[in-house]
């Protein structure tokens, strides 16, 4: 087993003539936690995608060297990004959550039924969603799906965690443990995050680079060499001024579109 | 009807060997439908089932014909196949889930015609016609029963084999796919798994009834609980319940067993809806107090 759980080599993702990014390296450490910033539209969720294989680079490679990812024992896991799933009727939380535990292995799975509950029982404590757990899905609110998406990403306990926009219909509260348990993930059991987000503030404090996409280019750093007024200028192209105010950053700019409050992907939503 | 409630009648019925025949084969029907509806109902399918339906219909009316050249041909075997043909139809035309809608009604429009055409070239009893569209179910003897029993081994054997999969990819598609669930095969998969029992469904109850049996048990099931594993047990006991009870219904009066199936099968779906209505005015109570 090496220390580097992602591997990204010379990659580009391109869509008939435009080019998402290209000439992405990247080695992702683990245990690492990976902020990737940027508009809507400039590759954070396909990044996600190829990660997990949906989506063919135009050029380059990806590797997980330091992780075991097979077809029985999945080593990746994913939190989605709310509103693209719709959730159908006829399953409660506890079912997602064991979904995400064994829902990958063929048959019923009638075996080694008491361990499953507990694993079960234990993740769902754990994002503190035991009140709702037991309630269809569809009657949940969208902080409650939440939690429950992270217990099912958790569960299965991931060497590499990739989460599209989980902070999303969070309140502050919310934000603050999603994060949390992510990053307590990561400590406890190494596991790498790869953490796509408009909102970087309430995992601030947790991310050890950013990956910062805009308009078919890329920074790449910790957070201080990436959110700074002269490379986030160099970036958009455009004057932009990171402001640091108790703790946290703030990107003001005409073309920046960072640390909005809307819901992302709002068209894709609808559509 | 003024024998439905005949029960000398009844019991006298119930002893002869085709209505016993008929019974094994609904209580078999009745388990495959129960099993597969809360899947079907979790992907939105009502549609598909009829659709799968219709060409099952197709394909027992050219097994019919086909029967006159080919002595002791099995309708059954015709249904089975066109539901196959229909459910990979639909699964290849209606791969995004915007067209599957219009693709649904495409196919079976078609497929519905063909079977009309064929049906009218048939020189046989219109009555033999008529008991595909509301199923006949008191025509099936010892080596029909063998096809239902194949049949319904073989569907709950794949079902059982890949229902955590199927289950993850029905309930949560996109993680699902993200943790390396083949949700591309196993679509068509469970299409044809319904195609199956579809056209076992053709033979009972007939084309325009099996969602009576495929989709309203479960439905019905959906209504009262929202663990998938209750309501797939819910759905077999409501199917059974309509099934069985349909035909001793209609044994006495003699009417077609469709329209005690039908009439039980919505019985239970009303009721179901009653108990979650109720059941959320107490907790609407509970809230507010």
């Amino acid at each position: 087993m090496t220390d580097t759980a992602v591997q990204v080599r010379g990659a580009s993702l391109s869509f008939g003539s435009r080019t998402l990014w290209s000439g992405l390296d990247l080695d992702l450490a683990r245990g690492e936690f990976l902020a990737v910033l940027g508009p809507n539209g400039s590759g954070k969720s396909s990044l996600l995608k190829v990660l997990l294989g949906q989506l063919p680079l135009s050029a380059g490679s990806v590797a997980f060297p330091g992780v075991r990812h097979t077809r029985r024992a999945p080593g990746i896991g994913y939190i989605p990004q709310q509103g693209t799933t719709e959730e159908a009727p006829v399953v409660r939380g506890v079912d997602l959550v064991g979904l995400g535990l064994d829902g990958h292995r063929w048959g019923v799975g009638v075996r080694g039924r008491r361990v499953r509950d507990r694993r079960i029982a234990e993740a769902v404590e754990a994002v503190g969603a035991a009140p709702f757990a037991h309630q269809p899905i569809t009657r949940l609110s969208g902080g409650e799906r939440q939690r429950l998406r992270v217990a099912q990403a958790l569960v299965g306990e991931p060497s590499v965690l990739l989460c599209d926009e989980p902070l999303l219909s969070l309140d502050v509260t919310h934000q603050r443990s999603v994060g949390e348990l992510i990053d307590k993930r990561r400590r406890d059991a190494g596991t790498a995050v790869v953490f796509v987000t408009h909102e970087i503030n309430p995992v601030l404090s947790y991310v050890d680079r950013v990956l910062y996409f805009n308009a078919g280019d890329f920074r790449i750093g910790a957070p201080d060499e990436v959110m700074n007024s002269a490379t986030l200028t160099g970036l958009y192209n455009t004057p932009v001024e990171v402001v640091r105010i108790a703790g946290q950053l703030h990107v003001a700019g005409a073309q920046v579109a960072l640390c909005e409050d809307e819901p992302h992907h709002v068209a894709e939503r609808v559509s | 009807m003024e024998n439905l409630f005949d029960i000398e009648l009844t019991m006298r019925l119930l002893g002869l060997d085709f209505v016993q025949n008929a019974l094994l084969a609904a209580a078999l029907l009745g388990l495959v439908a129960g099993a597969l509806g809360p899947l079907i109902v979790m992907r939105r399918m009502a549609f598909a089932v009829h659709g799968t339906a219709e060409l099952a219909f197709t394909g027992a009316a050219a097994a019919l014909l086909l029967g006159l050249v080919f002595e002791g041909m099995a309708v059954e075997y015709g249904a089975i196949a066109g539901a196959v043909v229909a459910a990979l139809l639909l699964g290849i035309l209606g791969g995004k889930s915007s067209e599957r809608d219009s693709v649904i009604g495409v196919v079976l429009a078609f497929g519905l015609g063909v079977g009309v055409l064929l049906l009218w070239l048939y020189p046989g009893r219109a009555h033999t016609q008529l008991g595909l569209l509301i199923g006949q179910v008191v025509s099936i003897d010892r080596s029909n029963l063998a096809v239902y029993a194949v049949s319904t081994v073989a569907v709950l054997l794949v079902l059982a084999l890949v229902y955590r999969p199927l289950l993850f990819a029905s309930a949560d598609p996109v993680v699902a796919a993200a943790r390396g669930v083949p949700v591309a095969w196993l679509t068509p998969l469970f299409a044809v798994l319904v195609g199956i029992a579809t056209a076992l469904g053709v033979q009972t109850v007939g084309m325009l009834l099996v969602l009576a049996l495929l989709v309203t048990p479960a439905a019905a099931a959906c209504r009262v609980t929202s663990s998938p594993t209750r309501a797939m047990v819910l759905a077999i006991i409501f199917a059974e319940v309509a099934v069985l009870g349909g035909i001793v219904l209609s044994l006495a009066p003699g009417v077609p067993i469709s329209a005690f199936v039908t009439a039980i099968s919505f019985a239970i779906y009303l009721v179901c809806r009653l108990v979650e209505y109720l059941r959320g005015r107490v907790r609407v109570e509970h809230a507010t107090l």
